[in-house]
């Protein structure tokens, strides 16, 4: 049976996971970033090896990496030119004019991915409608292209306003430069970002720009490094978006692959969903630097459209670069085992988004940290035993991280060390329910009969707090969760989206340019996935993004995948109202509806999960020990049992409160949870109904 | 009981968190479901939590500095007409004038009241900059009150639920864009209905029967923090003046700011007196943005709320331009109004000069744009339309960076895409970059304008209500900075026709409306500027090489 290989490349480290049959193997190395392949190409042989697989069992290698955001994020692109309307050189660099903090004078704003000197101008100009209002000079094209030359360009993009409507100039444009400059990578506003505002539109096409040439030489790499090695299979990519899709797309849009690591995650959730019949999900992904949390209905995380890349004010809105890609919506923040605790001038406690890092680490690690960190805080609230962190691979050491709570916390507060860390640990919980709660508020969703899947180091420690804090009575941790965005390359489809705007209003719907763009939409979503698994099963899903005519944001709605019929259009007109009043309560009379664009999405069927089997009740082991525990709710001391997980059978039953410990992780069970552990081997957390 | 008294000290910070949270929720809802491209677009918005004798908890970071006092001080106008004890679920009020409410018919403020178990617990209030409320529109050419638009006073929208269709009939014949000024309406209760709902589901979590005691702490500790940090500020009396463009006469702007034991005062005294047109500000947006100005040099982290705001005193003589008395037209009294935190960092540069900034292109340069019928009659040559877009030129040198080109400062608006600015109107811009050679020299340099040149579809005739200044009154530099570039308002003519930097005035036909926006002023002597900066400006095509020689004493 042939075998299949993740590999997602983080910032420390690369994660593996290998399947084949029913059976899994996953390990980790050391991230090499000067030549990432290398990492990569350790790792599968070590992997192949604890498998006992030869490279040729490997019928296909799924991938994921950090390096496109890195690149952005430490400013390591190619020397990038874009190309623009002339009076339009400086959109990359006015933004939206603002500021995203109101209060710091000292702001600094992101600066554009292209300097002043490197944004050249032509004459040209579209209207709204995409009819010419002046053609495009071809000799001043060609003598900014003789200017790039002696600037040393090494990739172009190319982006005029109302190009998404039309994109005759920047085809033409295009043409221009490859004949001039053939082997030059260019890359179209109206292809990488079809969408109307210019300054999320040329943003985001020229990351795809900057990252292309590193992209594309790294995928060369490491195509040609893994045949070498033997593995003659196809290799995909993931993208951001959550599908899959192949060399020859990623190397052409690359701007796609930035968040695939985290969608990674969300598809695990989802496939963790979909094993056990769990249609409303709260993914809660929580590591050493942030938390991720990201909703999941129906088995499908949810997808959007804008994301922000490299802020330069920690993880505030506004403050990075804006892409405009398909990509999967989640809500990112400060806050993880290695965020910092200080008292501010308020006297309240504050966490993150300061992380500690790895080096010096949390004060508990005892290499010289000396601010307290929520794993300091954990660790004062008698959450872990010291001398048997990660299975004992680390020890941690108790009288560091007291007396960097007392010092930056406790002793600012009038509150003990201990009570100091009770306190920290309460406010990056509220920290982490806030966050999730203004994303099911943005979403129009809530919580009721919403489980939580926590994973990542931190998420089965603070999971069953963070779920009473905003109403979940049920939290799961599935096993493999150190690798959960790998193990999740090996769930997606593949699959590629298409989103195009086309201005609609239903007053005066045009049915048939309307199935005309679908249908091409269609064809070249489908002629991707194509040619990444031929004749394999697809599913489309269609999507409007509509709004009342006169508002500024818009809900996605679903559209039958076929031609549209006059009924159909009514129907679409009644199932926005239902949508609008699922969000904002309650609909706005007498207003038409326009439509901003459309999306279509084809992917591979995914194989239909097997739901998880019930087991028989098993006997509950003993525990291995039991450690004093401070409850955050009450701020009481007691003893918590701590049992292995490893020696819980599926079946087995243990009453909170107490701790279920493995190497990776140990999963918190709460006052008034209960812990089982599911056919699957995952611990399912429950909380009785409130007293 | 005392053991538990650290905990209870730590859910009390939780509870405030959550209050921040629920306010900046209230706000994103707002910007989501609204109409008004200058609230979904801009954020010209604001939202906040206040208790039952309108004390403002908490107010959303999202938003802009001229809501800030102003607001707050208008739930106490709504209590004074209808009593909390007389509020209903269900209950929904709305106001829009300028003393009562924000300082100008364009503001709409909503106050909702949050009811728990029948009783009612706290008050939501919100505010928008709608886009048109008829009269004569945006624009600085009424004569009074009166003519600036439809006046709304303090009346229910909503009762226990329902719809006050008298009030929407009224709302909807005198606006130019009825359907959005409805839907807007419906979006300001609808939030605060979404603030409301959090309230009260956080008061269940924690078993609070009221929100006074919450209250209670967080005044304590933001008026001791507050406190703190004017304890920081030598003590002492600096006054400051400038000079703005005006309408029909320039406007001096004069304050004597004294920095006292537990108090900033500050005294306009010496302030020109009204004008006779739209450019006066009714006192509460005074208190707002001059207590911004203040308040972002002072105490820029503390979270604004009613105890924060309150050592913050402003002394407005009668008759000045900065309190202005109904029926006193007010539609644009950001153009004034906008100037103050230029005034109060005038005055706190003499306390703490490493922490103010150079002056700034301050107020918005935002072109109110008209066409069609309305200015070309029966001769039109395209559709009606209303259009505004948010614009600014460059802010203020600061200490240790270069000020930011064409960005908003003090206002907190966003401005709206191009593109999506010609889709709801017959406009073409054809030019909208950076302007060389605007930001003020410096060590640090200012920010830099921008150039716009705006059009009708087909060149056709329209017009501008033109709302601009520092045209005779360039931002100033400090410590040896340079000026920056006054702005310029024209035609795209071959003689460069000058326009009025306030009023309507008509744009013929084949012609464009040409804006030069103001750059920052610079700090510090420009000659000890880092070369290698002014190097990658002249590369940029920022500064021109012969400024860089003059200017800097650049050797290239």
């Amino acid at each position: 049976m042939s075998a299949r290989l993740a590999v997602d490349i983080g910032g420390t480290f690369t994660d593996f996971a290998l399947e084949r049959g029913g059976r899994r193997w996953t390990s980790k190395t050391l991230t090499t970033p000067h030549a990432p392949e290398e990492g990569v190409l350790i790792g599968t042989r070590q992997i192949l090896a604890s498998a006992g697989m030869a490279p040729s069992d490997i019928a296909l290698v799924i991938h994921g990496t950090t390096l496109a955001t890195n690149a952005l994020i430490e400013r390591k692109g190619a020397r990038t030119a874009l190309l623009t309307t002339e009076g339009f050189r400086d959109v990359i660099a006015l933004a939206n004019e603002a500021r995203y903090d109101q209060y710091d004078l000292n702001i600094d704003l992101p600066q554009p991915l292209v300097p002043r000197r490197w944004r050249l101008t032509v004459p040209e100009r579209l209207d709204n409608e995409g009819k010419v209002l002046l053609p495009l000079d071809e000799n001043a094209v060609r003598a900014q292209l003789e200017v790039m030359r002696g600037e040393g360009i090494e990739a172009l993009a190319i982006g005029f306003l109302h190009s998404f409507v039309n994109p005759v100039h920047e085809q033409r444009a295009a043409a221009i430069a490859r004949e001039e400059w053939p082997g030059l990578p260019i890359s179209l506003s109206a292809e990488v970002s079809p969408e109307m505002r210019e300054w999320e539109r040329f943003s985001t096409t020229v990351a795809n720009a900057y990252v292309q040439p590193m992209m594309a030489r790294y995928l060369h790499r490491l195509e040609t490094g893994l045949r070498e090695a033997g593995l003659a299979c196809p290799l995909f990519l993931m993208l951001s978006g959550g599908g899959l899709t192949t060399i020859g797309t990623a190397a052409r849009f690359p701007i796609r692959l930035v968040e695939s690591g985290p969608a990674g995650g969300a598809i695990f959730s989802a496939h963790v969903a979909k094993e056990r019949g769990l249609e409303k999900v709260l993914s809660f992904d929580m590591g050493g630097t942030t938390a991720k949390v990201c909703l999941i209905d129906n088995y499908a995380p949810q997808s959007s459209r804008t994301f922000e890349v490299a802020r330069v004010g920690r993880f505030k809105r506004g403050s990075g670069l804006p892409l405009r890609i398909p990509v999967i919506e989640m809500v990112e923040i400060g806050a993880g085992g290695g965020s910092i605790a200080q008292v501010d001038g308020l006297k309240r406690i504050t966490v993150g988004p300061e992380s500690a890092g790895a080096d010096p680490g949390p004060a508990c690690y005892g290499r010289g940290g000396t601010k307290p960190a929520v794993t300091d805080a954990n660790l004062a609230l008698g959450r872990y035993e010291p001398d048997l962190f990660a299975g004992g691979a680390m020890k941690l050491h108790v009288t560091p991280a007291l007396a960097a709570l007392g010092a930056h916390v406790g002793e600012k507060l009038g509150l003990s060390p201990e009570m100091a860390g009770l306190g920290v640990v309460e406010i990056v919980d509220e920290n982490m329910a806030n966050a999730a709660r203004v994303h099911a508020i943005e979403s129009g969703k809530g919580f009721t009969g919403r489980s939580i899947i926590a994973f990542g180091g931190g998420g089965p420690v603070h999971g069953y707090r963070v779920a009473e804090k905003i109403g979940v009575t049920r939290v799961l941790v599935p096993s493999g969760a150190g690798v959960g965005s790998a193990i999740g390359f090996l769930r997606a489809p593949v699959a590629y989206e298409v989103v195009k705007s086309l201005y609609q209003r239903f007053a005066t719907f045009d049915v048939a340019a309307v199935n005309g763009l679908l249908a091409a939409m269609s064809k070249e979503a489908a002629g991707v996935v194509e040619h990444g698994a031929p004749g394999a099963p697809v599913r489309e899903n269609r999507i409007a993004y509509m709004r009342y005519v006169g508002q500024g944001h818009e809900i996605a709605v679903g559209l039958p995948s076929r031609a549209l019929t006059a009924v159909d259009v009514a129907a679409i007109r009644v199932a926005y109202d239902a949508e609008y009043t699922r969000f904002y309560d309650r609909p706005v009379p007498g207003s038409d509806v326009e439509i901003l664009s459309f999306a279509v999405t084809v992917a591979t069927e995914v194989p239909d999960v097997q739901a998880a089997a019930d087991v028989a009740d098993a006997a509950a082991p003993a525990p291995t020990r039991v450690q004093q525990v401070r409850d955050t709710r009450t701020g009481e001391v007691a003893p918590w049992s701590v049992y292995d997980r490893g020696a819980m059978m599926p079946g087995a039953r243990v009453a909170g409160p107490c701790i279920v410990a493995e190497d990776e992780t140990s999963t918190l069970v709460g006052p008034g949870w209960s812990c089982r552990v599911d056919g699957l081997g995952y611990l399912e957390l429950e909380r009785a109904a409130q007293s | 009981m005392t053991a538990h008294d650290p905990l209870l000290a730590i859910q009390r910070q939780i509870q405030w968190n959550r209050l921040i949270a629920v306010v900046e929720e209230q706000a994103q809802t707002m910007i989501r479901t609204a109409f008004s491209t200058t609230v979904r677009e801009a954020g010209d918005l604001s939202a906040g939590v206040f208790d039952l004798q309108g004390r403002m908890l908490a107010q959303a970071v999202t938003g802009t500095p001229g809501h800030v006092n102003s607001m707050m001080e208008s739930v106490g106008h709504f209590l004074a007409k209808f009593p909390a004890n007389t509020m209903k679920p269900g209950d929904h009020y709305i106001t829009n004038d300028p003393w009562l409410g924000t300082g100008h018919l364009h503001d709409l403020t909503v106050v909702t009241p949050a009811f728990r178990n029948g009783a009612i617990v706290g008050l939501f209030a919100n505010t928008a900059h709608i886009i048109d409320i008829g009269g004569l529109g945006m624009g600085p050419e009424g004569r009074s009150v009166f003519e600036e638009g439809l006046y709304i006073p303090i009346v229910k929208c909503f009762d226990q639920g329902v719809p006050n269709e008298t009030f929407f009939d009224f709302l909807r014949v005198g606006s130019r864009t009825p359907v959005e000024l409805e839907g807007d309406v419906y979006s300001l209760c609808a939030c605060n209905d979404a603030g409301a709902k959090r309230l009260v589901e956080m008061m269940d979590e924690f078993a609070m029967d009221s929100i006074d005691d919450l209250a209670g702490y967080i005044f304590e500790s933001s008026l001791a923090a507050t406190l703190a940090e004017i304890a920081l500020i030598p003590g002492g009396t600096y006054s400051a003046f400038m000079r703005s463009d005006g309408y029909e006469a320039p406007v001096t702007l004069r304050a004597s700011m004294s920095i006292l034991d537990g108090a900033i005062e500050v005294d306009f005294t010496g302030t020109s007196g009204l004008s006779q047109r739209g450019i006066n500000v009714p006192p509460a947006y005074c208190r707002a943005y001059s207590c911004f100005g203040i308040k972002v040099v002072v105490a820029p982290e503390i979270p604004n709320n009613w105890a924060s705001l309150a050592p913050f005193r402003m002394v407005i003589p009668e008759g000045c331009i900065l309190n202005a008395p109904r029926p006193y037209p007010v539609s644009v009294r950001h153009v004034v109004g906008q100037l103050l935190p230029d005034l109060m960092m005038g005055c706190l540069h003499q306390a703490v000069p490493d922490r103010v900034v150079a002056e700034g292109s301050s107020c918005l340069w935002n072109p109110p744009l008209r066409g069609g019928a309305q200015v070309s009659g029966q001769g039109a040559e395209v559709a009606d339309f209303e259009v505004i877009t948010f614009n600014s030129g460059g802010t203020g040198a600061r200490p240790g960076k270069d000020g930011l080109d064409g960005t908003a400062f003090p206002s907190g608006v966003r401005t709206m895409p191009v593109e999506a600015t010609e889709n709801v109107a017959p406009v073409i811009f054809w030019k909208k970059e950076l302007r060389p050679d605007s930001a003020g020299a410096g060590r640090t340099r200012g920010g830099f304008g921008q150039i716009m040149e705006i059009g009708a579809k087909g060149d056709a005739e329209f017009a501008v209500n033109a709302i601009f200044d520092r045209v005779a009154n360039a931002p100033k530099g400090r410590e040896g900075g340079g000026d920056g570039a006054a702005g310029w308002v024209g035609l795209n003519d071959a003689n460069g026709t000058v326009l009025r930097t306030k009023g309507f005035q008509v744009i013929p036909k084949g012609r464009r409306l040409l804006l030069k926006l103001p750059g920052g002023g610079g700090m510090g002597d420009p000659a000890t500027r880092n070369p290698a900066l002014v190097e990658r400006d002249v590369a940029d095509g920022l500064v021109s090489a012969e400024a860089a020689r003059r200017v800097y004493g650049a050797s290239k």
